[in-house]
């Protein structure tokens, strides 16, 4: 579904990814797990198009090079921001129908039934849609970033760091949310510091040092490599998440 | 004072209070979505009633070939787009039909007028905007200073220096509260109240209305939504042509026009703008209203300082904001 081939990242002179290779099939769950500054999140807001990049890359069996980010929306390649990116200003609903712009756009305008699933799924959100979403706690403001994700009906589900900054038990309820949405057969490439918690969710993974592959297998198998348990899967390991 | 001249004053200072508050509603529009300091929108508000008072001539318009032909060009710039370049064409070629309608039958030309100026948004927001995605506020300043200049030279080529007297689309006059006020003048505040209530509407209610907010309030998390910061831009920019080209159309039967009252114009509504921070719509058109009651008492108790004393009602904003918004500064 995705096939990503000698991807780099510059910032001015600063490589952040370098030379990467990566692919994510249909219905997959994969994990891209790394030390800070490893080139994570560098790639994903390559594969949105957020940053200039080199390489090529392939979705759905069509290059994306040179297409904008909203197209790429629209496709269904969507993103949930590291920094969530919410509308503060505005209400869960407003946000969460927002999420679904590019459909709108289409013309596509029951989205009540999509609401309904994402309520369902966050329970939280549904006690507060209307609420404004910069009043929110940090960890409903996750689910409602994945809540309006899911708005667009993603086919290939990016997620960067949705356990960042929260504390365990609401990350324990988010990754339980996004076992349930990989039981419902959504493709997922998570970037992820909380690498025990995505080896356990994820069928494969890639392990990102300084912007290239240095690792990468299933995701069962790499849990029991030496040198992801003694890097990512260790005491140290823990701490990030 | 004399209760009949407050109601005149009053009523006067409304009217273009009005003018003034769709001015700076689309200022801050523009400001809010693209970052652009929209300086030469004073020049497409006057633009609109003097392509109205040429075709009522029986000339056709330079703003006329003007549009169509920055459109066409936009229709070269995004060739390669699929089917844009042949709706472009077909909207240039749109303004042309206009122009003539316009010429044949003059009880539309305030309408063709509206149209033919419409476009002028947009297009130079693809044309000298878009290609600086994320500049600065100042580089956008100074683009839309040239712009201004621009614009001026090109209002007196196209209408020369004379001013235009323009028929009143609702003539005579109507009593409000005892007080004789021209039609033309109920009209304009009563279309600027009720596109007031639009524009409320469409942001509060339509999720196209939500979208261009949210370009406006995170372009980020716009385009993770799928919504196109660039369109939100053009859309922005075409609200407030079609704002600005209206209240030119509403006011210039009751002070008449030329292609030099747009700068002045212009600067008046930016003011209301500013009272309002850039950034707040009711405020600006509380701004818009205090700028247009102030001029209309100021240029009754002292005539020749009434554009002083409006532009004077800068310095007591500016130091009550930047008093106000330093605990901000310090937050970022």
């Amino acid at each position: 579904m995705l096939e990503v081939r000698g991807l780099e990242v510059r910032y001015h002179a600063a490589v952040a990814v370098d030379d990467l290779d990566l692919h994510v099939e249909e219905g997959e769950v994969v994990a891209l797990i790394g030390p800070n500054g490893a080139g994570k999140t560098s790639t994903l807001l390559a594969l949105l198009g957020l940053v200039a990049c080199r390489g090529e890359i392939r979705y759905q069996e069509r290059t994306l090079n040179g297409i904008e980010p909203e197209e790429r929306v629209a496709r269904g390649l969507v993103l949930v921001h590291e920094r969530r990116q919410l509308f503060g200003e505005m209400t869960v609903e407003e946000n969460l129908l927002l999420g679904a712009f590019a459909r709108y756009k289409r013309g596509e305008r029951h989205l009540e039934g999509d609401l309904e699933r994402v309520y369902a799924l966050f329970p939280r959100l549904a006690e507060r849609r209307c609420q404004l979403a910069a009043t929110m706690s940090g960890g409903e403001q996750q689910m409602l970033a994945i809540g309006r994700a899911l708005m667009a009906r993603p086919r290939l589900l990016l997620l960067d760091e949705p356990s960042l900054g929260l504390a365990p038990l609401i990350v324990k309820e988010i990754f339980g949310i996004l076992r349930r949405l990989k039981a419902e057969g959504t493709t997922i490439l998570l970037v992820e510091q909380n690498a025990r918690a995505a080896l356990e969710l994820a069928d494969r993974g890639y392990v990102l040092e300084a912007g290239r592959v240095v690792l990468q297998g299933p995701a069962a198998e790499l849990r029991e490599d030496p040198r992801v348990i003694e890097h990512y899967l260790g005491i140290h390991g823990e701490g990030s998440g | 004072m004399d209760p009949l001249i407050f109601g005149f004053l009053l009523s006067d200072g409304l009217i273009s209070g009005a003018l003034y508050a769709l001015v700076a509603l689309a200022l801050v529009l523009v400001f809010a979505v693209t970052r652009v300091i929209l300086i030469p929108m004073g020049e497409w508000v006057v633009f609109a009633p003097l392509t109205q008072a040429v075709l009522l001539e029986g000339r056709l318009p330079g703003t006329v070939w003007l549009s169509a032909g920055l459109l066409l060009v936009w229709a070269v710039l995004d060739r390669r787009r699929g089917r844009t370049p042949l709706l472009l064409a077909l909207a240039a070629a749109l303004v042309v039909a206009a122009g003539y309608l316009g010429l044949a039958v003059p009880a539309l030309a305030p309408l063709v007028a509206i149209l033919v100026v419409l476009p002028l948004g947009p297009a130079n927001f693809r044309l000298f905007f878009e290609p600086l995605p994320g500049a600065t506020v100042l580089v956008y300043l100074i683009l839309a200073v040239g712009l201004h200049f621009v614009y001026k030279g090109l209002g007196l080529a196209f209408f020369g220096p004379e001013q235009f007297g323009l028929p009143a689309l609702l003539p005579g006059e109507a009593s409000v509260f005892g007080l004789p006020v021209p039609r033309q003048g109920v009209l304009m505040v009563v279309a600027a109240g009720a596109l007031m209530a639009a524009l409320y509407l469409f942001f509060a209610r339509s999720l196209f209305g939500k979208a261009l907010r949210a370009a406006a309030v995170n372009r980020i998390g716009a385009r993770l939504s799928g919504i196109s910061v660039r369109e939100a831009g053009r859309v922005a920019f075409l609200l407030a042509t079609g704002i600005g080209a209206l209240a030119g159309v509403l006011v210039a039967p009751l002070s008449n026009a030329s292609y030099e009252m747009g700068f002045l114009l212009g600067l008046k509504g930016f003011v209301a703008a500013i009272v309002a921070g850039l950034s707040s719509y009711p405020l600006a058109v509380a701004g818009g209203v205090l700028v247009g009651v102030l001029e209309s008492f100021s240029s009754f108790f002292a005539s020749a300082y009434k554009e002083a004393i409006v532009f004077a009602l800068l310095l007591p904003v500016l130091a009550w904001r930047s008093v106000s918004s330093l605990a901000l500064e310090e937050e970022e």
